[in-house]
């Protein structure tokens, strides 16, 4: 039931966070990108199969281990994202203050550029 | 790396320092002095191995590469190469010498010129000494581009724009059908190596995509060497300064398409193809160049036409010699190994004679101002050594004695009419109309050849005409040519040195079969056919010069509408015109359209895959247990994830947001990943930090006045995209195309010494990712840093927001300063048990980094920073460096790139400690992390406003 449940929860996510991006709102737009990054994140973590181990980590005694690849793909993801939504926010926020607004409907350029 | 492989990387090297030399000798010394100490190293090199490579000895010499795909960086000097490699090397140094003299040190942006020209010379040796195809190749589309650079060197003029533009479209256009043809070559021989190809001759002959495989190549080979009718970019390369009209548009550049011709002979030669292609191209261009060449009223113009001409010439005769390889063995072979010969002789000359007259023309250009024959004449009183030099450039061009040139010429007569006597491949018909075709043309190039000379140097001078006092030039542009032209007489007296030193060897490249031909090269065989021939070019050239007048203006009437430059010109226009319709189409310039075309792209690709390869497919067999916990975290997101949505304040919905990270972070915790789960949870804290930060400065989130038919295509299009994810995920579930890699990790611990598997993917099996990674973050911290301070005064920083936000509350300053404690020690303990336990360098600098921040919001940012003193952004390059030095640090033990070890050391209080380079790894990772944290933190707290 588990990756059932899971999948439901990654397409609601990618529903939501795209819904946002199409927005007009610069904000909504991050808003929506950090949720599909979670829902990328669990895409992923399902993928690998969802509790079929212990935590990989050797130090501990089990029979099997849960898939070691998607963890460190994540971990890499998670990290990258965080960098990315800095620069998101810092260019939406520079946007704002040279432009004043956000809404990237009023923020077209002229014809010449 | 081997010496000869190191004289093709020189002057790259040189091209790197060539800059930093001439911004120290701007004003003193002409950098060209620095530079000519490469092609003269060069030439030096290579003089030994004349006498080695004409007694038949061949070096190969092998560079691993890329060994897996059979791409190795082999060196191989054999005949053929080796003149090659003399021309770029010694007209290199006669070039180099004389664009001293002609480039003013003081006007010219030299280290452009010369990183240039450098670029070119190591991309040509390259070239030539290849023995693997793909990295002639590369070599080969070097040229091209350094060709490029050098014709657009003043680029501030329209014409040399143009120029640059049509050479480079031509050349490259044909470079990568060269590349088809190689690729196709590999498929037929199955190997990468020229040397290979040729020793399995027989049976790639029968393959299918052998002729393909030939046109393809060929056309790389007539486009770069100015073939009819690709010829017409080189007429427009002439915008390029004159010393590069004499380097690569005539003596070494245009060259490489003959080279290409001459090394595959031994591959495609023998078949009759082959035979035609060659001749046929190299014959129509001869007379096509030297028609042209006739009515050019630009001196660089006539001697482009020329070249184009005199290109020909070589190429047909590389075309007639082919036939050697069919007729494999005998007197009939040799009679047609003989052509090769004369096209490799006439390539020497041709180099000489024009090389000199391109430098005469320059020095004509830069003394008189002009190369306008309209309003040239009469300068042989007032340059006289000049006027000899052009002399003997021109009679040997026009295949007069006792110049060079007549000996190549009169072998091309034999050769042709070999044509007549021994014909093959059904020639029989066709002979008479190459001789006539080659005899003509012949006349033409000697009136051209009047013309440059008698033109430019006799008749009446027309001061008025010219903006300068013409007078002779220095000595030391004059150096150049006559080096040439010395070459030009004495290779007439001594014609078999060049060929027991050049020819033979070379010969033996290009027709094996005909390694030992003994060929002789004498000016005066008696009254034979070639005599008559060139006495009745001379007569009739004479003749046709002297009637110019009341020929010349029949070129007019040529349509211009029906030439190749014409049709070039409408292709251009006709494609920029259209593609700038089509583009305009769909490039609206609303960012909201591009992302529906992504979103719209994902469904298609995705789902479209997924249904017609018949990927939907649900198992449900193995699906692990949900317990009511699970479901609460699964609410809860679920509730979070649509509070973001439906959100009407900024502050709820980062709230909302911050919310639903920590739950994923709690559900990695149910499918086993810890370290997943402490980033998460990490990162979390800081990415709601840098929300509140930026969103502060934001207005509040107001509801979207938009209209229904807007909201409720997003609604379509979101849900489609959610929907296929969903079966996507689905599908993917317990389904697996190949066995799972995973297991390979478990082994960490032998492999890496690793218990945690996720922290020795990151750091060790996957070390290049995450070094990468960690630039990318650098990356983005100082694109953070730059954004903010975009067109700052550099002022020093007025307020801070996270010290506007701190709080005076005694409690949380006294509960901060233990917390802070506890956070840097649980980060050095997260970074140093990483390798066995949940942690690494990820997570411990982002720890390090929520604690810094706690810090800050809690005492003023004087007092920190005078406890404190680390520039983050500093920091986060430290980072990265030692990443990449612990990398680079495998070199010294002979292993590739980030290896990392490991081992036990003894140590005093600790005892048994292991200890893995991939630690020292690490702690670059945590450095870049941090210093990216709070550079990005701090740049946006310290923001004015």
């Amino acid at each position: 039931m588990m990756e059932i449940l899971m999948s439901l929860l990654v397409g609601l996510f990618f529903t939501i966070g795209t819904y946002l991006i199409l927005s007009k709102n610069l904000m909504r737009i991050i808003l929506g990108t950090s949720i599909i990054t979670h829902g990328v994140h669990l895409l992923i973590l399902t993928m690998g199969g969802l509790k079929n181990g212990g935590p990989p980590l050797l130090g501990e005694s089990f029979a099997a281990f849960t898939d070691s690849l998607p963890q460190a793909l994540i971990l890499t993801s998670i990290v990258i994202n965080f960098a990315v939504t800095a620069l998101f926010l810092v260019l939406s926020y520079r946007a704002y203050k040279t432009l004043g607004t956000v809404d990237i409907e009023e923020m077209r350029g002229t014809a010449d550029e | 790396m081997s010496s000869l492989h190191l004289m093709i990387f020189i002057p790259f090297i040189f091209a790197i320092i060539v800059p930093f030399i001439h911004r120290q000798c701007i004003q003193r010394v002409h950098t060209g002095w620095f530079v000519l100490a490469v092609p003269l190293s060069i030439l030096l090199y290579l003089i030994p191995y004349i006498r080695a490579v004409s007694i038949g000895k061949t070096i190969q010499l092998e560079l691993q590469w890329m060994p897996s795909l059979g791409i190795n960086f082999t060196a191989y000097l054999d005949g053929l190469a080796l003149i090659f490699a003399l021309l770029i090397s010694g007209i290199g140094a006669l070039v180099i010498l004389y664009s001293i003299y002609y480039l003013s040190k003081e006007k010219e942006a030299l280290n452009n010129f010369y990183v240039y020209l450098l670029l070119f010379m190591g991309a040509m040796l390259g070239l030539i000494f290849s023995d693997n195809i793909f990295v002639l190749y590369v070599f080969w589309e070097l040229t091209s581009i350094s060709s490029f650079l050098l014709i657009a060197y003043w680029y501030q003029r329209k014409h040399s724009r143009y120029g640059a533009q049509k050479a480079m479209l031509i050349t490259i256009a044909g470079g990568l059908a060269m590349l088809a043809g190689l690729i196709l070559l590999s498929i037929i021989t199955e190997t990468n190596s020229i040397r290979e190809m040729v020793s399995m001759v027989g049976e790639s002959e029968k393959h299918k995509l052998f002729l393909p495989a030939m046109i393809f190549l060929l056309l790389g080979a007539f486009t770069k060497s100015a073939q009819f009718p690709f010829s017409i970019w080189l007429p427009d390369a002439m915008e390029a300064p004159t010393p590069i009209s004499a380097y690569l548009h005539s003596a070494t550049m245009v060259k490489a398409g003959i080279y290409l011709v001459a090394r595959f002979t031994p591959v495609f030669g023998g078949s009759a193809e082959w035979f035609w292609l060659v001749s046929g191209a190299g014959i129509i261009t001869l007379l096509y160049g030297s028609i042209n060449a006739v009515q050019q009223k630009d001196l660089k113009a006539l001697l482009a036409y020329s070249t184009v001409s005199q290109l020909g010439l070589i190429m047909s005769l590389l075309g007639i010699g082919s036939a050697a390889l069919y007729l494999k063995t005998g007197n009939e072979s040799s009679v047609y190994a003989f052509a090769v010969a004369a096209a490799l002789f006439h390539l020497i000359n041709h180099s000489t004679f024009k090389g000199s007259l391109f430098m005469v023309v320059g020095i004509i250009d830069h003394e008189a101002g002009t190369r306008d024959l309209r309003r040239l004449g009469g300068l042989a009183a007032l340059m006289p050594v000049s006027f000899t030099l052009a002399v003997i450039g021109s009679f040997s061009m026009a295949g007069l004695p006792p110049f060079n040139g007549f000996l190549s010429k009169e072998m091309f007569f034999t050769s042709i009419l070999t044509l007549i006597e021994q014909p093959v491949f059904g020639i029989r018909a066709l002979a008479m109309l190459f001789a006539i075709v080659a005899w003509t043309a012949s006349v033409f190039t000697f009136i051209y050849c009047m013309i440059l000379v008698f033109k430019t140097f006799t008749g009446k001078h027309h001061p008025e005409k010219l903006d300068k006092q013409v007078h002779e030039a220095p000595l030391g542009m004059l150096v150049s040519p006559m080096v040439l032209a010395s070459l030009v007489v004495m290779i007439f007296f001594f014609p078999n040195v060049i060929a027991d030193y050049f020819l033979k060897p070379a010969l033996a490249a290009v027709v094996p079969g005909q390694a030992g031909l003994d060929i002789h090269i004498s000016p005066w065989h008696g009254w034979n056919a070639e005599v008559i021939m060139t006495l009745g070019v001379i007569g009739c050239g004479i003749l046709l010069y002297r009637g110019l007048k009341k020929w010349l203006p029949v070129y007019q009437r040529y349509p211009k509408g029906l030439t190749f430059n014409h049709l070039y010109q409408l292709t251009l226009e006709g494609m920029e015109g259209l593609s700038f319709k089509v583009t305009k189409r769909y490039m609206t310039g609303i960012v909201r359209d591009y992302l529906v075309y992504i979103f719209f792209t994902i469904i298609l690709v995705i789902g479209g895959a997924l249904w017609l390869l018949d990927g939907i497919s649900f198992y449900f067999s193995n699906n692990a247990p949900v317990n009511a916990y699970e479901m609460g975290i699964v609410v809860g997101m679920i509730v979070a994830a649509l509070t973001v949505l439906l959100a009407k304040s900024r502050l709820t919905a980062i709230i909302a947001l911050g919310a639903l990270g920590l739950l994923v972070s709690l559900l990695f915790v149910v499918f086993r990943a810890p370290d997943l789960a402490l980033t998460q949870l990490v990162v979390e804290t800081v990415t709601t930090v840098l929300f509140l930060l930026c969103f502060y400065h934001l207005p509040e989130l107001r509801r979207e006045k938009s209209k229904l038919r807007f909201k409720l295509t997003n609604l379509l299009i979101s849900l489609g995209v959610g929907a296929v994810f969903t079966v996507l995920a689905l599908s993917a579930n317990n389904h697996r195309f190949s066995e799972t890699i995973s297991s390979f990790f478990e082994d960490s611990y032998t492999l890496a010494g690793a218990k945690n598997m996720v922290n020795a993917i990151l750091v060790d099996f996957r070390g290049l990712d995450t070094m990468l990674e960690i630039l990318v973050l650098a990356i983005a911290g100082l694109g953070v840093f730059t954004l903010i301070h975009l067109g700052d005064s550099g002022q020093a920083v007025k307020s801070n927001l996270l010290e506007k936000i701190k709080s005076n509350d005694v409690i949380l300053r006294t509960v901060t300063k233990a917390a802070s404690i506890i956070i840097f020690t649980f980060a050095i303990y997260l970074f140093f048990g990483g390798h066995h336990n949940p942690g690494g360098g990820f997570v411990g600098g982002l720890s390090s980094a929520a604690g810094l921040i706690l810090l800050y919001l809690t005492f003023d940012s004087e007092t920190i920073r005078e406890n404190i003193q680390v520039d983050f952004k500093k920091l986060a390059a430290a980072g990265v460096l030692i990443a990449v030095m612990t990398g680079a640090g495998s070199f010294l033990f002979q292993a590739p790139f980030l290896s990392q070890t490991f081992g036990h050391v003894e140590l005093p209080v600790f005892g048994d400690t292991e200890l893995a380079t991939a630690l020292i790894f690490d702690l670059g990772v945590a450095l870049a992390v941090v210093g990216t944290a709070m550079t990005i933190i701090l740049t946006i707290s310290e923001d004015e406003s």
